[in-house]
């Protein structure tokens, strides 16, 4: 990032980056250095402050099987939501690139799950669910009780993940897109001279091209898959049935303000932040020895 | 175009209007319950046109939810969001590409690392700092003895203190301090020439000039990104405004009346009001998207790439 051509000032851009630097140490720097603090503290029952305790919040987090049962839980809605998402997302985009006519239509109408709340969609996915309502539930008339959010957690997780995945279907039918628009026409082209199918061309060409952008796809699904679900878990299920739709951050929310464990939702936290630095960090690896084709 | 068969062809449209089929039908569910009366929406299966009471769903909704100040408070966080990313982010980006200073990887790289933590995985520290922001100052003059130097000199006790539990501020500013905007900036400003600068330097333009007269200007499809991608996040905040109001009757957001709007286990289950409510509160931003989609989408792909 050099530049031969600069300012140089001993003053003015500290001023100018004073504003970015305050609010980036107090409200990302010193809560993240709090909560190692107290991931490895333990406060005192009767006041006198927090003792240290090394990492026996840890271990009665690794040894609590219910925990466990989040983190497999989260891992399978991540494996899940990303990959119908971007599916769906990929296959759209697919054809949209072909750029038919009045396909434009069409395009503008695939970006707009990317305007919605989480919340929002799980109010909405949650009447579409409702095992007393008469869209999905309608099936419940021909077979008495084959489906019910409110007491199977399968069916609750399920309606969770689709809901999840609709979310995601914008942001990775832009990426797709902007990722297959790049390919140079005279790659496919050739790859048609020499007899290619369309379904050939994306398996051998398009797909191989835009491997950097899936990746990095990948990567931001899974990590708002851990992020992101807390406003649908809240609104869809809470949790529930019997904590069989909790995932790691509705842990961290339900032990932290609800059942004022701020020590334990402290080390839950650096566990999910450990998670999403390490995969921040491959995409990064990944993104050094990319493939460039422009 | 490679192939022009009409059968693939028709396999085009067919995906997409499937596609298009599994996108919009939520939006059409929660529009056609909405305007639905209370017997309408409870019917198996239910019918899936539109009916005629909308408009008295929509006031129902507003009414329970106290939607008017709710939108209010949503629109100024909103704003507030928006206008301060874009402030902060081009003006740290200004200095940390034009500007050639000792610190200057150090302070990229302490913005940008904070892109890395979403505010949802660091909730439970965040609101804590929510309840004193000078803390961290507080903590500082402590250690360094100047507190209690002061204590000595003029017998006050220093306390620094900022709530900002149920206030503006509280909703903004943890929102405003992450990188998303700096990195756009700077992606962009690094593909300004060097010529530029050295073409306003010789016309006798000072950096904060050159800064308003040709940066401000060049980068304006760039600041409708950001604005359009921060209008909608910030707007769709739901964990941290949670946190962070318990008088929610003056300083609640819209999102997160929602689930005030859900009907009660054992209550009546008018799902056409809840519905109603819903699409209220999801149109701004769709809004905002529709109608900026065109640039939106190249900010979109330029910053995170």
């Amino acid at each position: 990032m050099e530049r031969r051509a600069y300012y140089k000032n001993p003053m003015l851009p500290w001023l100018l980056l004073a504003p970015q630097l305050l609010l980036v140490l107090v409200f990302f720097y010193w809560p993240t250095s709090q909560a190692l603090y107290w991931a490895f503290t333990l406060e005192q029952p009767w006041g006198g402050g927090n003792s240290w305790v090394w990492f026996d919040n840890f271990i009665s987090i690794f040894r609590d099987r219910e925990y466990w049962g989040t983190v497999l839980r989260s891992g399978l809605y991540a494996m899940v939501t990303t990959g119908l998402s971007m599916a769906i997302a990929l296959t759209l985009a697919a054809f949209v690139d072909r750029s038919l006519k009045g396909t434009k239509f069409f395009q503008s109408i695939f970006v707009w799950p990317y305007a919605i709340a989480a919340p929002a969609a799980g109010v909405a996915f949650r009447f579409i669910f409702a095992p007393e309502s008469g869209l999905i539930g309608s099936i419940n008339q021909v077979w008495p009780g084959i489906w019910d959010p409110a007491t199977n957690g399968w069916h609750a997780l399920a309606m969770v993940i689709v809901c999840h995945a609709w979310l995601g279907i914008g942001y990775n039918f832009i990426f797709f897109l902007a990722a297959l628009q790049m390919i140079p026409r005279s790659i496919s082209e050739a790859g048609a001279m020499d007899g290619a199918r369309p379904f050939r061309r994306m398996l051998d060409l398009q797909l191989p091209l835009i491997a950097p952008t899936a990746f990095f796809l990948l990567i931001m699904n899974i990590i708002s898959s851990f992020t992101d679900s807390f406003g649908l878990i809240d609104t869809m299920t809470e949790g529930g049935p019997i904590g069989q739709t909790e995932v790691m951050v509705y842990k961290i929310y339900f032990d932290g303000f609800k059942g004022l464990d701020y020590s334990g939702a402290a080390a839950q936290s650096i566990i999910l932040m450990l998670l999403v630095i390490g995969l921040t960090f491959v995409q990064f690896k990944w993104v050094e020895r990319r493939v460039h084709y422009n | 175009m490679i192939e022009r068969s009409p059968v693939f062809d028709f396999l085009t449209y067919l995906a997409m209007a499937i596609g298009a089929f599994l996108v919009v039908i939520p939006f059409w569910i929660t529009l056609v319950a909405g305007s639905q009366s209370l017997q309408e929406v409870s019917q198996v299966p239910i019918s899936l046109m539109p009916s005629s009471h909308l408009w008295e769903n929509l006031s129902a909704a507003w009414a329970r939810a106290d939607l008017g100040p709710k939108m209010l408070n949503s629109l100024i966080v909103a704003v507030g969001v928006t206008v301060g990313k874009i402030t902060l982010a081009s003006l740290s980006a200004f200095a940390i590409v034009f500007f050639n200073f000792r610190g200057r990887m150090i302070s990229f790289w302490l913005i940008f690392i904070t892109l890395m933590l979403p505010l949802e995985v660091r909730i439970v520290p965040t609101y804590a700092i929510a309840a004193n922001a000078l803390l961290p100052f507080q903590v500082i003059l402590d250690t360094l003895g100047i507190s209690w130097l002061v204590n000595a000199v003029s017998g006050i006790q220093v306390t620094l203190n900022w709530n900002l539990l149920n206030s503006y501020t509280g909703l903004i500013l943890p929102l405003v301090a992450t990188a998303t905007g700096t990195f756009l900036y700077r992606q962009f400003f690094m593909t300004i020439p060097d010529e530029l600068v050295e073409a306003s330097k010789m016309d006798g333009a000072r950096p904060i000039e050159f800064f308003f007269d040709v940066l401000l200007p060049l980068s304006r499809t760039n600041m409708l990104a950001l604005a359009t991608i921060m209008f909608v996040s910030s707007w769709n905040q739901y964990l941290w405004p949670l946190l962070i109001t318990t008088d929610r009757a003056n300083f609640g957001t819209v999102v997160m009346q929602l689930k005030a709007l859900i009907p009660a286990q054992n209550g009546t289950p008018d799902w056409n009001v809840t519905m109603a409510g819903a699409l209220i509160i999801m149109l701004p931003p769709l809004l905002v998207v529709a109608f900026m989609q065109r640039w939106f989408v190249r900010g979109l792909i330029s910053r995170d790439k």
